[in-house]
């Protein structure tokens, strides 16, 4: 069974069969990366470019680590030593990279839309890594298969997303995916993070941290992007690790024993604190090791389709 | 329904697996050394067959692996249907023993070249025997079984259909018209 698409630019509007189809092959590749050897010869003879506008350690670092263990040639290109200083417009920086025959392409772009853009001038297989504040649907896809890993099942479940909602990608990934899935989603953060209208989504609206804990299975933490104007909508650091951060405290208070996601990279001591981001229950690690695995999985059902 | 012929029932199939089973622990002169490593999907329950077989012969519990070698497959550009992988579940060492390899019918050889590309990454075992029920001839590479149970050549519009109680219903073998 292929998936639906060619391409994989977001989590909005994909079928329901397709990402459990990516969840389950994740599987295969998950067993993959425990083997001694951890390569197969899968992908041989295709050439994946990784293009990475905006800075990235995991995303980058995990797709180039997919590639390569399923026998791919891996190209990178990262902003800071490209044309693109000379003044090399996408268009014309894709489209000569592709001329070099590639099959692949894994964007990472700061501007929402330039995976779908991509799609339309060239006839590489795109994949989004990444689009603004749009979408980041492999980091979604990693947050999913680590709920399964640990609760078996997404269906039915309660999961709060904290933070920064409004600049986030990876909260829209979520929210999208989530839902397919058939969890029940909620957002929790300072008014000035939640985007108005956020509830056509389908999802609800939590204010108070404490609240978000009580009634959720999962909470999945965002980072607080200093980057991204997270100043503007802040009066201070300090005060939203008062009011929104996860402290060992905060949890015991509620009594409660909640699964914490968190796709990095974490700030320590603002939406997090190390206590419970290096607790011995909380998977942090492990979605990173399941991101190699569930992009493995991605680049082989839309890499192995005719 | 195409037509098609019955060449072995349960009980055939039954003296084949023995047969087969006392055939590895004279070769290998016991089972000291011996790991098992079926291949999905039929392979996997022969496995657990000649495993059942094997403890009674020797009274021990063979280790017992499940390969899946879709990653390894060589019709990737050519096949227009892409396959479905499943797991891999081989959770001991293979590293200096040896190692059976099952699976139901051996044809162009070219699964048998996948699972051993797939074996070697999981380790250097000392030797891969294969074994096979069913050998059809036809080969498009130079491999051969150490085990056969029953050699059926066929014309290449022929198929076997090996089916097993535990996903099939029955345990029966067929040569089917196509």
């Amino acid at each position: 069974m292929p998936l639906v698409s060619k391409h994989l630019l977001g989590l909005q509007g994909v079928a329901k069969e397709d990402i459990e189809l990516i969840l389950d092959t994740a599987k295969t590749f998950r067993e993959v990366l425990e083997r001694p050897i951890k390569r197969v010869p899968t992908l041989q003879g295709k050439t994946i470019v990784n293009l990475f506008y905006e800075d990235s350690t995991r995303t980058r670092i995990s797709f180039e680590l997919a590639e390569k263990r399923l026998s791919a040639d891996t190209v990178n290109f990262s902003l800071s030593n490209s044309s693109v200083k000379k003044g090399e417009s996408l268009k014309d920086t894709v489209k000569n990279i592709e001329a070099m025959k590639i099959d692949m392409v894994i964007i990472r772009h700061s501007a929402a839309g330039t995976p779908l853009y991509l799609t339309k001038i060239c006839n590489a297989t795109i994949i989004n890594a990444g689009d603004g504040a749009h979408e980041h649907p492999t980091q979604a896809l990693l947050d999913m298969y680590s709920i399964r890993e640990k609760i078996g099942r997404i269906d039915g479940l309660k999961i709060c997303i904290v933070g920064d909602i409004a600049h986030s990608r990876v909260a829209l990934s979520n929210i999208f995916g989530l839902k397919i899935m058939g969890a029940k989603v909620s957002v929790c953060g300072p008014a000035t993070m939640i985007p108005r209208q956020i509830e056509e989504l389908g999802v609800d609206v939590i204010n108070n941290i404490d609240e978000a804990i009580q009634e959720n299975d999962i909470l999945n933490i965002l980072r607080i992007q200093l980057e991204r104007k997270a100043g503007e909508s802040l009066p201070s650091l300090r005060e939203y690790a008062k009011y929104f951060g996860i402290t060992k405290e905060r949890l015991e208070k509620n009594g409660k024993n909640i699964l914490i996601l968190h796709p990095g990279p974490i700030n320590r001591g603002v939406e997090i604190s190390s206590e419970v981001a290096d607790g011995s229950d909380q998977i942090i690690l492990n979605q990173v090791t399941n991101g190699v695995a569930v992009r493995m999985a991605v680049l082989y059902l839309l890499g192995t389709l005719n | 329904m195409d037509e098609s012929t019955k060449v072995a029932d349960k009980q055939g199939l039954n003296r084949i697996l023995t047969r087969i089973s006392h055939e590895i622990l004279e070769k290998n002169r016991g089972s000291n050394n011996i790991v098992l490593i079926g291949m999905r999907t039929r392979g996997e329950f022969l496995a657990k067959r000649i495993l059942a077989i094997i403890k009674r012969i020797d009274n021990v519990e063979l280790p017992l692996g499940i390969l899946d070698v879709t990653l390894y497959r060589d019709d990737f550009r050519t096949s227009l249907k892409q396959p479905e992988v499943s797991v891999s579940d081989i959770s001991f060492d293979i590293n200096e023993k040896d190692v059976i390899l099952i699976d139901d019918v051996l044809y162009t050889g070219r699964t048998v070249r996948s699972a051993l590309n797939a074996l070697m990454d999981y380790g250097r075992p000392s030797s891969i025997q294969l074994c096979i029920l069913i050998d059809r001839g036809h080969r498009e590479l130079p491999i051969r079984a150490d085990y056969v149970g029953k050699n059926i050549p066929t014309s290449q519009n022929q198929e076997i259909k090996v089916k097993m109680e535990e996903i099939d219903g029955e345990d029966a073998i067929y040569i089917i018209e196509v």
